[in-house]
């Protein structure tokens, strides 16, 4: 078997033997697949209705048509985006699997590569039937975003593996009693990154944090799309600069902590 | 041939430890307060069977996770196959392997579903037939495409091995690999380690409080107590040494402390 290597020796096999892994796993368990399907469209329904109630009885929301239902298939694309990531990282610790693969020729990053694409696939999975519930239920039609709906997944997508890439770093140096960060980490962003409302709602200082945040460029951005018309591509390259210096520094933060973990014994008693 | 050149011939320290298969050197790790491993210095000689004894927290676990690079040193060096750990372990993963009761198997994958992750890990060569023959040789056949989960612990034993073989490494680190298995399978894994490391002329460093285990399987045996080594020899020299006609007689005495009554009632 020949190896397809990329820049500095990644291994396409090992990334899609990882992928694979992650597969089997996905395929060997209906609960996983329905999981992965049941909480999006939950979400879709519940403020899909909230929207339809809200638009009906308050003339701003009649004209901003999409903007709650538009925010919650972003903030899932987010939200999911990070928890397919991390999910797929936890199952190994669950497994007691990561000496395994630590101890193996799989290097951290191409460990991380397919951690990501894991994450688009669990995101596909569970946010295409998402949308097309909006679109059947609500007549709101995400894919008509165009091309600004890529740079606003784009820059979702980076963010949820900055924070997915973190959070496994944390779980890794740390064991399974970090776990809950995983799962909450991303609702502490959610209130600056002002999904449901504008930046300037913020009192002044707190404005500064909810700049630093890549997702409050795309919700901003997407209610200037859905109320103004107006496609600001200034918010979605600053996001895009965030993003990037965010994923640089998630990528060191997770070398120094599995090299921590490797200094304390950590990935010997990867338990509690 | 001059003495010179006699002299120049004949192997130095940095050459021995150069083209020992594992080359152990001042290791020392700290955990906080505690010396897990402290100042250990041993090299293995490719083709041999080493084991490791040692009662509970002795250091063989750590020991072994440093030359895995799973666990990084205090101070020392380890060097595998010729590369430091673990700056170059990138070039030597894909030639060792190892079993360990510290990790599992996914449960949920079957046997071959998880020998084929593996093998595109370690990037096997004919992949289906090197499952197949793993198959046959430790006897999977009949669960292969049963999830992990659902077999027994002998035969998830079997399974962990087949993935420590997967790759034909020339380098086996195995911890406990026959604790919790009834005598009959205990024996047959025993018997395959031998018939693999005859047939590979593979290193294998066996970590294991089963004493005969050792004595059956081999060359030399390197006793750790509280982190040091306690003694290092063949088998049959260590019991001459301690006047005991079994190792665990040894590892008794080296437990319980009597190590220098019994070296002077052996003098």
């Amino acid at each position: 078997m020949t190896d397809l290597t990329l820049h500095r020796g990644i291994s396409i096999h090992r990334i899609g033997a990882m992928i694979l892994r992650y597969w089997y796993l996905l395929m060997s368990s209906w609960p996983r697949l329905l999981e992965l399907l049941y909480w999006p469209a939950l979400q879709v329904v519940t403020w899909g209705f909230l929207q339809l109630y809200i638009a009906e009885n308050a003339n701003f929301f009649a004209r901003a048509g999409g903007t709650l239902i538009g925010a919650v298939i972003l903030w899932d694309i987010l939200f999911r985006g990070q928890l397919g990531f991390s999910i797929s990282f936890l199952e190994e610790m669950w497994a007691r699997n990561i000496g395994n693969l630590m101890m193996s020729p799989l290097k951290p990053i191409e460990f991380l590569l397919s951690l990501m694409i894991m994450s688009m696939i669990r995101l596909a999975i569970g946010v295409i039937p998402m949308t097309l519930l909006a679109l059947f239920l609500f007549h709101f039609n995400v894919y008509a975003l165009g091309l600004p709906l890529i740079a606003f997944f784009c820059n979702l997508i980076f963010t949820s593996w900055a924070v997915g890439i973190f959070v496994s770093g944390l779980v890794l140096r740390n064991g399974l009693g970090a776990e809950s960060i995983v799962w909450t980490l991303m609702f502490a962003i959610m209130p600056l990154a002002c999904v449901y409302y504008p930046v300037s709602v913020l009192p002044g200082w707190l404005q500064y944090v909810a700049w630093s945040l890549p997702p409050t460029y795309v919700f901003e951005g997407m209610r200037a799309l859905l109320i103004e018309h107006t496609l600001r591509t200034d918010l979605m390259l600053s996001a895009l600069a965030i993003n990037v210096v965010l994923l640089v520094a998630s990528f060191g933060a997770f070398l120094a902590l599995l090299r921590s973990a490797k200094k304390h014994g950590s990935l010997l008693s990867s338990g509690e | 041939m001059t003495e010179n050149d006699k002299a120049s011939s004949r192997p130095t320290v940095a050459d021995r430890v150069s083209s020992a298969a594992i080359a152990v050197d001042h290791l020392v790790k700290v955990y906080k307060q505690t010396r897990a491993v402290d100042d250990i210095s041993f090299s293995l000689p490719h083709g041999s069977i080493t084991g490791l004894l040692g009662g509970n927290g002795a250091g063989k676990t750590t020991t072994i996770a440093m030359i895995m690079g799973l666990v990084l040193p205090t101070s020392g060096r380890v060097r595998v196959l010729g590369h430091r750990m673990p700056d170059e372990s990138a070039a030597v993963l894909g030639r060792m392997n190892f079993e360990s009761p510290y990790v599992d198997m996914p449960m949920r994958l079957t046997v071959r579903q998880n020998l084929t992750v593996f093998g595109k890990l370690y990037a096997v060569k004919n992949l289906p037939d090197r499952i197949a023959k793993l198959a046959d040789d430790l006897d999977l056949t009949e669960f292969i495409d049963r999830a992990n989960g659902k077999l027994s612990a002998g035969q998830k034993t079997r399974v962990a091995l087949a993935k420590a073989l997967i790759n034909q490494p020339e380098l086996l680190l195995l911890d406990e690999p026959t604790a919790s298995l009834d005598p009959d399978t205990a024996d047959w894994v025993r018997a395959h380690m031998e018939r693999y490391r005859r047939e590979n002329n593979a290193t294998i460093l066996l970590a294991s409080h089963n004493m005969l285990e050792v004595e059956r399987l081999c060359d030399r045996v390197i006793i750790m107590k509280r982190g040091r080594i306690e003694d290092d020899d063949t088998p049959g020299a260590i019991m001459a040494r301690y006047n005991r006609t079994t190792l665990e007689e040894v590892f008794l005495d080296v437990a319980r402390g009597r190590v220098n009554g019994a070296k002077e009632a052996a003098r």
